[in-house]
């Protein structure tokens, strides 16, 4: 029942009282209107946007969002009004809905986020008005075009690991950019038929005399040559077929598909030519059956993606082109019958039957005018003019359907393949997003530190450092703070990850020692992780500063350490390593339980090894040599 | 405020002609012509005032506004034409056929018999249907079963209007629905309703009849809340 109609509802039942002299038993009790409230003015407010409106008009959709009990959710008690934090300009169209009982799609609109925005309201898109639907259906069925393209791309980017070697065959045939042997073939096959076609085509041209003889065609001159090459690419693409046959899932729709019956036309003739003996009755037909071998050059339409747009084209156009045909041929007879008959009188005319007008007709029509058969009679001219008029109408209307499909067609194809190449751009943006923000996480944690050592020493120039950073940003950071401190490991950046995977790997050490760190000394190391960014450049030595610094750092506690054994009470010389310009890196506090002596020299190769081996070995033997009675301050 | 006759003209067509094109005025004078056809049927029409229409119902304001919005949500022109009134009708009934009881209705509420029930008639009706008293309740439906309005049921207009009614059932009923149900029904009433067996009922024997029987009175009163 319409919503509009539900207001008439009282008329329809006053009107029942027509019924009620006839009826000859009592009639059922009325249902009460148990609260029988005044209908009363809702105010809907759409971020900001006000719209008000009866309460009895949402009540018509009691299965939606507004027409239930689910607004009081969002009920505002101070203001006493509805409040949704959501798109107002759609929610006019929703709330046309209610009032016509009519839902419209705003052509301006984007699909999804109309979409979303009806999946909040609890509306079902099927009842959008059918002026709109279409659109919609349109709409929608582009954005899972464009979904499926993107999954489709994306399942061809993920290594798929358990593959089988029949499927990966499959896939190589059907996308030759998936592997190297598979771009291989393709160029392969592409060379090979193309060497095919030209030899068919050469095959035939004359070559010059054999002295003694008539001129020969290169093809019977060299036969054996070309018999060669004919048998070499006969190989090849029977070779190809057998494989394109073992890879396909499904065997049978493959053997029906347009390609493989191409195959299969394409080699079939060598193969009969083989069987067949050079008997002189079958040679004919052996002759009929090498023109098959031209069709070959439709196993191009693997390699060239306009030649399948065409195929495409020409077939979802075959209405157009049987249409096309139907009207040509019409015409044909009919101007084939005048022109006969025009010219029936005139002697010696070549217009000898109907069917022999045909050939001229067509001629005309289609403009082409070869001139070996004329008019000679005025009727027949007359006529004949007006066939050359017609024939360019008749065929200038469907040509422009089938252009606009092709041209749809293809524009789509670009589309897709654009799509595709502003993946990759759009993929490598959301990458750098990413590290930029796991790099601003580590960041915040070197100056995180180091503002709270700061604030212990009292520093206040640097402390206005924390302070760039937001609230959000704060909590987001002791959120990845808190799961580091959980799992006793550390967040660290891509780099330095595999610098340590490389380095651990060349000092050999025993595998017990993990790059993330046994748990005690994990304990110990996570702590003190925090770097510093300053850009101070170390005079010793050009390494990336990051790791520079964390060298030097190390380097430096190290050389404190070797001066003076407890660092607890290094808090002044760290302080006066910062007025150096280097930052100290840990808590104070940190520092001190981190006084353990760790003879594990491959939580400090991390360290050391953050720089190529040659660049400064110093430190790095350094270190080693006196971990044992120094605190290990950092894994990174 | 007397009711404003508004047309929509063909006016507007006629300044909308920018170019000459042959088959361009052969469609627009097509257009027109059917256009000029409707000019006299497409009519706009306005009621009287609140006050007038609460003085001459027994409806009050806030009700006549819900009514009338309802209406003019149906019917943006503001009068209801038989057809609007089938379609509006035969939503409340799927099962079935409505439009032949649609149109006897609607005859009842066209009481001027123009074809169109403007928001005036429709009100009235309502009034008398839902707020009034028992006598112009029963008179209301002598005036729907009097199909020509003669003043006199007779048991041809009778089995026509039950029929109507038996129609808006559907095919699917039980017990099946048979051929001479209706007329069995009717020569039922006509027992009830014809005092003096003469073939006819006049509005005395009607009412007479209805207010001696307790099931009919008790289901006039059922709608009397439906607003």
């Amino acid at each position: 029942m319409a919503a509009g109609v539900a207001a008439w509802l009282p008329f329809a039942r006053a009107a029942a009282i027509g019924w009620m002299p006839v009826a000859n038993c009592p009639m059922p009790l009325a249902p009460a209107d148990k609260n029988k409230r005044q209908d009363e003015l809702i105010i809907l407010n759409v971020s900001g946007r006000r719209f008000q409106t009866w309460r009895t008009t949402l009540e018509r959709y009691p299965d939606t969002l507004l027409g239930s009990t689910e607004k009081e959710f969002f009920f505002n008690e101070d203001t006493k009004e509805y409040f949704f934090d959501r798109d107002p300009e759609v929610f006019r169209c929703v709330l046309n809905f209610y009032r016509t009982g009519k839902l419209h799609y705003p052509r301006y609109e984007c699909i999804s986020a109309y979409d979303d925005e009806l999946a909040f309201y609890g509306i079902l898109p099927e009842i959008i008005g059918d002026c709109c639907y279409e659109e919609y259906k349109d709409r929608k069925r582009e954005n899972a075009e464009r979904l499926m393209d993107d999954n489709d791309s994306e399942n061809n980017q993920e290594s798929m690991p358990s593959l089988s070697f029949r499927q990966t065959m499959w896939r190589a045939f059907e996308n030759p950019h998936t592997s190297t042997l598979a771009l291989v073939f393709y160029y392969v096959t592409g060379f090979f038929i193309a060497v095919s076609v030209i030899t068919n085509v050469v095959e035939t041209v004359p070559c010059g005399t054999v002295p003694g003889s008539k001129e020969l065609p290169c093809g019977e001159r060299y036969s054996v040559a070309f018999f060669c090459l004919d048998t070499a690419c006969v190989m090849i693409f029977t070779v190809e077929y057998l494989l394109r046959l073992f890879a396909p899932p499904s065997r049978y729709r493959f053997i029906r598909s347009v390609m493989s019956i191409i195959d299969v036309v394409a080699i079939m003739p060598y193969y009969i030519g083989l069987v067949m003996t050079d008997n002189e009755d079958v040679s004919g037909a052996f002759v009929t059956l090498r023109v098959f071998r031209v069709f070959r050059i439709f196993k191009f339409s693997r390699h060239s993606q306009g030649l399948r747009i065409l195929g495409y084209t020409l077939k979802s156009c075959a209405s157009e082109l049987g249409f096309l045909l139907f009207s040509l041929t019409m015409a044909i007879i009919i101007f084939a019958t005048v022109m006969f008959y025009a010219e029936k009188g005139s002697s010696a005319s070549k217009f000898t039957s109907i069917p022999a007008s045909f050939w001229y007709t067509i001629v005309t029509m289609t403009t082409l005018g070869y001139g070996d058969m004329v008019p000679k009679t005025i009727a027949g001219k007359i006529f004949g003019s007006i066939c050359s008029l017609s024939g360019v109408l008749v065929i200038a209307l469907p040509v422009p359907v089938i252009v606009s499909n092709f041209s749809r067609i293809y524009h789509q194809n670009q589309r897709a393949d654009k799509r595709r190449a502003q993946k990759k751009a759009r993929l490598a943006r959301i990458r750098v997003a990413k590290t930029g923000s796991s790099n601003a996480y580590l960041h915040s944690k070197r100056n995180g530190l180091l503002n709270e050592a700061l604030e212990l020493t009292g520093t206040p120039e640097d402390e206005h450092m924390g302070k760039t950073t937001s609230l959000i940003e704060s909590q987001h950071h002791h959120l990845l703070h808190c799961l580091e401190k959980t799992t006793n490991h550390e967040f660290i950046d891509e780099q330095m990850f595999e610098q340590n995977c490389m380095e651990s790997s060349m000092q050999n050490y025993p595998s017990t020692r993990s790059p993330s760190l046994s748990s005690h000394p994990g304990l110990t190391t996570t702590c003190c992780s925090r770097r510093s960014k300053k850009t101070t450049h170390l005079p010793n030595s050009n390494l990336p500063a990051t790791r520079l610094r964390s060298m030097q750092e190390l380097s430096t506690i190290h050389i404190q350490g070797s001066e003076q054994p407890s660092l607890t009470t290094s808090r002044s010389s760290l302080n006066l390593k910062a007025d150096d310009g280097l930052r100290p890196n840990c808590k104070t506090s940190q520092i001190t339980t981190a006084i353990i002596s760790i003879p594990t020299p491959p939580a400090l190769t991390p360290e050391g090894e953050s720089r190529p081996p040659p660049a400064s070995p110093g430190p790095n033997t350094n270190i080693p040599s006196i971990a044992s009675n120094v605190v290990k301050v950092s894994a990174l | 405020m007397g009711a404003v006759m508004g047309t929509f003209s063909s006016l507007q067509t006629k300044q909308r002609r920018p170019s000459k094109d042959i088959a361009w005025w052969y469609y627009q004078y097509q257009r027109d012509k059917i256009e000029d056809e409707l000019e006299m049927t497409i009519v706009c029409h306005r009621p009287e005032g609140l006050e007038q229409l609460e003085a001459q119902t027994n409806f009050t304001k806030r009700e006549l506004q819900v009514l009338y919005r309802g209406f003019k949500n149906e019917c943006p022109s503001g009068v209801v034409n038989e057809e609007t009134f089938k379609q509006i009708y035969a939503q409340f009934f799927p099962h079935g056929d409505a439009s032949t009881y649609a149109h006897y209705l609607f005859n009842a509420f066209d009481t001027t018999q123009t074809g169109s029930v403007k928001f005036e008639d429709f009100v009235t009706a309502l009034s008398i249907l839902l707020r009034g008293t028992v006598h112009e309740k029963l008179r209301w439906t002598f005036n729907l079963y009097d199909i020509n309005k003669d003043g006199y049921i007779n048991k041809e207009e009778m089995i026509d209007i039950v029929k109507a009614i038996y129609d808006m059932m559907g095919k699917y009923t039980y017990p099946v629905l048979k051929e001479d149900t209706p007329r069995q029904h009717v020569d039922v009433f006509f027992q009830k309703m014809d005092k003096n067996k003469d073939g006819i009922v006049t509005l005395d024997e009607f009412l007479e009849s209805c207010q001696e029987d307790d099931n009919i009175m008790r289901s006039l009163q059922l709608f009397q809340n439906v607003m």
